[in-house]
This record gives C-alpha cells, structure tokens and sequence, in this order.
C-alpha cells in the first residue's frame, strides 16, 4: 500500500518535472524570437519591406537589404539538396539491399564516421583542395562546354556558389544517407517478398516495395538535410566568396544569411549594422521553421493516404 | 494426371543447419497438396525452395532438382524471376503493398511486366477480385488504400494480386493462419475453386482443413518427408506410425 501511494507520488512528481522541461524550452524560444524582434525593430521601421527586395549592404551609408543573402542561402541549399538526394539514396539502397553484407557494414561505418566530422574540416578541405580543383578544372571546362548558358558564364575564381553547392551536397549526404539507411533497413521483409514472389527483379523490388514503404521516412530525411544546409554556416562562409550580389551564374562569388551574420556581427559599427543583422538572423529562423512546417504537412499528407497502416 | 512438379533430392542447409533432408515427391497438375507436420519441421523451407526464395537468403544453401514440367528450377540457365512468374506464392501474413490502391496492388504483377491498356486493366482487376470473392466488397472502393481492408480481405487481394498474373502453380503458405472462420472457410472454397486452373501446395497447420481442401497430403517430421499420398488414405489408414500420432493428435 504504502509503496504503491509513493509510486503515485513519485509518478506526480516526475510528471511535473518533464512538464516544467518542456514548458521552458518552449519559454527560451518565444525569449529568444521576442528579444530578436526587439532588437532589429530599428532596421525593420527604417527599411520596411525595403530590407527584403532591396540588394544594397552598405555599413558606411547605413544602408542595408538582404536580398542577395536570402537569394544565396536558398540557391545554394536547395542545389545541394537537389543534387544531394539522389546520391544519399543510392548509397543507401547500395548498403541495405545491393553491397555484399560486409561492404555495407563498412560503407554505412564510413557514412557515420563523415557525418561526425565537424563542418570547419570540410571547409578547410573546401579551401585547400575543393577550390583550387574547381578553379583549374572544372570551372574550365564548364565555362567551355556549357558557357552558352547562364549559370555557367564569367571567369573561374574558384570561391564562388558552386563551390558552396559542392561543399553543401558533400555535408548533407552523410546525413541523408543514414536516415534513409535506417528507414530502408525497416522496410519489412515481407514486402520485398512480395514483389519478389511476383517475379520482380532486385531493382524492381526496390521500387515496388522498398523505396515506396520508405518514402515518408527518407522525405523527412531529405527535409533534414535541407535544414541542414540553410543553417550550415563555417564551411559556407570558407568557399563562398562572400560577396553579396546576386548573379545567375554558379560561378560568381556569393553569399549567405548564416555567413553575413557570422562574418559581420563582432565588428559592427553602429547599432543600425547590428539591427540590420539580427533581422537576418529573424529571417533565417522564419525561413527554417518555414521549411519544418512544409515538412510536417508533407508527411501528413503522405502517411495519411495509408491510414492504420504503416508510417 | 501429369506431374506438374517433381522434386528429387532435395536438401536445404541453413549454415549447419540441415533444415531438408533427401526429400522426394511429385506433385500433379491440377491439384492440390497439402503439406503438413510440426512446427519447424521444414514445411516453409520445402514451399520456398520451389519458387527460389531461398535466393535471398545468404546462409541457405539448396541442393537437389526440382522439375517444373521439363525445368529444372535450380538449373544452371534459369532466371529465378522467370521462375517466379510461373509458380506465384502467397504468404502467412497478408502483405499487400500499403502505398497502392486496391486497385494497383492487383496489377501489381503487371506493372513488372510493362504497360498495360486501361481496358486490360480493368478487366484484369474485376476478374481477379470476383474469382477470390473480394469484388463485391471492394468494387465501389478500388482507389482506396489496400491498408483499408480487414485482415481477411487483405489476404484474399493478395491472392487475387497472385492469379492475376496466370502462374501454373500457386503457393499459400498457411494462407488462413490469421483469419477467422468465415475467411478461412472463403479461402478454402476459393482453394477448391482454383484448383481447376492451378496446381496448389498448400502448408497448414490446420487438419480439418488438409482433409477439406487437398487431394494429397505430405507429412513432415524433422526435415524429413514421413508419408505422402491421397489425402483421404493419410488421414484414415496411414502407413508410418508418426503420421497417425500426428493426425491423431497423440504427438509428442
Ligand atoms: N531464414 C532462415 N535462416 C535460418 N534458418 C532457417 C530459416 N528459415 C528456416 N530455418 C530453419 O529451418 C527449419 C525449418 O523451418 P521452417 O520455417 O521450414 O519450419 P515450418 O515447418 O514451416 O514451421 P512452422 O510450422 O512453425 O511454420 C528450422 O529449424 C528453422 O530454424
Ligand atoms: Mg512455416
């Protein structure tokens, strides 16, 4: 009797203690956005919408717009992501279903191992190996080959948005991979039997079977990696080039939200640079929640269709 | 009657473990046989070899021949998807594919195959669901998710999914192991139904229903085939001591 009333009491408490925790994490959020807004109020009743379409960043004449870093922060995730998917798939189909058990044992080992390398290495990598290559070989040969087009025009500085897209791709398919990894491994046997019973190929079972099972699981992956990308901030602002100005082509230097943020803050001027600054930083959250609520309907939306059935 | 399968040979080794033991049988066209014996006796492994799913397993190793009319399904030339096409299985547990529709997950075989017309597909579907008794039932809902059905239902569309692609030969794993009675009794009478096209192996648990449903019935016992023969022999004068323990139940 006496131990079940004190399990009751302890069951209270520790309720109380997980409601507290989640209560002040959601304070510390609301804190952090209210103390964000307070501080870019002065750029955002000086330069209005201004600061959004506008493309000047000049702290000498106190005029700021933040176009070209919203510009280069989604350019350059979302052709990352884009050319980051694919792969992060394939290697993670090779591990589960194609590579002999030990090579994928050993090729998923290395996919963590990548994952938990922290971003500056690969921007110092992007910087001592990346670049250089870029500026010898490929910006060349694109500019060569595919000069014709827009993305592909100017000289070959090596730091520039393609470089930013490579060093992205490269960060995010670690991490891309190992969900979609585990997400493909939960993929019950009894669906690819399945489709194999019913005269399906490897490949083919793989898209009958797996990838369809698996697919609200790897979006949520590819969602991640996304997020990933926009807040990637040290490797970035290493093989960008820093310049803010918007140019279609993937060879000119650019720029990013996270970047200017973390390049300009400690040497502000004035207080309108750093209002200006943090209205950035409110504009990047904005953006990333943005993206976490597309996510979240996406999913729904996916999983819905199957009702009771699988996730 | 012609044999539609003859195994001979066969043994199914998983590492050290001999799961199959020399087992020998032949199994007619056009009818049905049922395979039955204790648990982890090697009833599945013996079904699962005659449509090489076996190849999925890397520690199963099979050896032997098993001739599917005049191939020899563990050749050296055979595509095992060819195979498959051929000798279509059906599963324990339901397994529809929940990402399609009812609908697609009929056609599922075909969709293997390439295209398929509209008017094909339709036909294919209306057909398939009316042969295993789900079409009244679904016929108003065909776009909805398969995951929508009872267990039951399901497992009767995955039988459709199953004959819709024509094999010769069908393989049901205890196919009725996780429906109530009126399923399973639909299931039985749609066995008797298909028996008129395909050649069925049939793995059960179930004796009441090996003597309703097959023509011959096998008894396993420890990787070992004991009594195979007519259906109606092995259940009221078998030859082999365990086989009567089993089917009397006095096992063990
Ligand atoms: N994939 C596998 N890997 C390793 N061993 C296996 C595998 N499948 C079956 N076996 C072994 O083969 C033997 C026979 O198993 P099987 O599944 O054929 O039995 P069963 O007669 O179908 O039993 P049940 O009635 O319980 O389904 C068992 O010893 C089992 O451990
Ligand atoms: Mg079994």
């Amino acid at each position: 009797m006496q131990n079940s009333a004190q399990g009751i009491k302890g069951d209270a408490i520790f309720r109380g203690f997980t409601l507290l925790l989640a209560c002040s994490i959601i304070v510390i959020l609301l804190l952090m956005t209210a103390e964000m807004v307070k501080e870019s109020l002065p750029a955002i009743s000086r330069f209005g919408w201004r600061f959004i379409s506008g493309s000047t960043w000049d702290a000498v004449q106190e005029e700021f717009a933040s176009l070209p870093y919203l510009y280069g922060s989604i350019v350059s995730s979302i052709l990352a992501i884009l050319l980051a998917t694919p792969l992060s798939i394939g290697t993670a189909l090779f591990i589960t279903e194609l590579a002999p058990r030990k090579v994928g044992a050993a090729t998923a080992a290395l996919v963590e191992l990548l994952a938990a390398i922290p971003s500056v290495i690969y921007g110092l990598w992007g910087i001592l190996v990346m670049t250089p290559w870029l500026q010898s070989t490929i910006q060349p040969f694109l500019i060569e080959h595919f000069g014709f087009l827009p993305f592909f025009r100017g000289a070959p500085y090596g730091v520039s948005m393609l470089a930013a897209v490579f060093i992205l791709m490269i960060m995010i398919v670690p991490i891309i991979t190992s969900i979609t990894k585990e997400v493909l491994m939960a993929v019950p046997s009894s669906q690819k039997e399945a489709a194999i019973a019913l005269g399906a190929t490897r490949w083919e079972m793989i898209r009958m079977a797996v990838l369809p099972y698996g697919r609200s699981g790897i979006l949520g992956a590819v969602i991640l990696g996304l997020g990933r990308a926009i807040g990637e901030t040290m490797a970035v602002t290493m093989v960008i080039g820093n310049t803010p100005k918007i140019s279609l082509s993937l060879l000119s230097p650019a720029y990013t939200m996270p970047s200017v943020i973390a390049n300009e803050f400690a040497e502000t001027t004035t207080k309108m640079h750093a209002s200006a600054l943090m209205e950035i930083g409110l504009i990047l959250l904005f953006v990333t929640l943005v993206i976490n609520f597309l996510a979240r309907m996406l999913l729904w939306s996916v999983t819905r269709k199957w009702k009771g059935g699988v996730a | 009657m012609n044999s539609k399968l003859a195994i001979r040979d066969l043994n199914i080794h998983f590492g050290d473990n001999h799961a199959v033991k020399n087992v020998a049988m032949e199994v007619a066209e056009n009818s049905v046989t049922a395979i039955i014996g204790p648990s982890g006796c090697g009833k599945s492994t013996v079904l699962r070899s005659i449509n090489r799913m076996h190849d999925l397993t890397p520690s199963a190793r099979v050896t032997g021949t098993i001739m599917l009319d005049d191939t020899d399904i563990y050749g050296r030339s055979v595509d095992p998807v060819t195979i498959r096409r051929r000798v279509g299985m059906v599963f324990q547990k339901p397994n529809p594919f929940p990402a399609m529709s009812i609908y697609d997950n009929v056609i599922a075989g075909y969709k293997l195959n390439g295209v398929l017309k509209k008017g094909d597909a339709d036909e294919i579907v209306e057909s398939s669901l009316k042969r295993v008794a789900l079409w009244d039932e679904v016929k108003d809902r065909l776009r909805t998710g398969a995951v929508e059905l009872s267990g039951g239902q399901q497992q009767r569309l995955c039988i459709a999914r199953t004959i819709a692609v024509k094999p010769e030969v069908i393989l049901m794993d205890e196919p009725a192991s996780a429906l109530d009675p009126i399923s399973t009794l639909k299931i039985e009478e749609l066995i008797e139904d298909l028996k008129s096209k395909y050649t069925i192996v049939i793995v059960t648990h179930n004796m009441q229903q090996a003597a309703r449903v097959s023509d011959v019935t096998a008894f396993f016992y420890i990787g070992e085939l004991v009594e195979i023969g007519e259906t109606r022999k092995v259940f009221t004068n078998p030859e082999k001591k365990q086989t009567e323990d089993y089917i009397t139940g006095r096992f063990g």
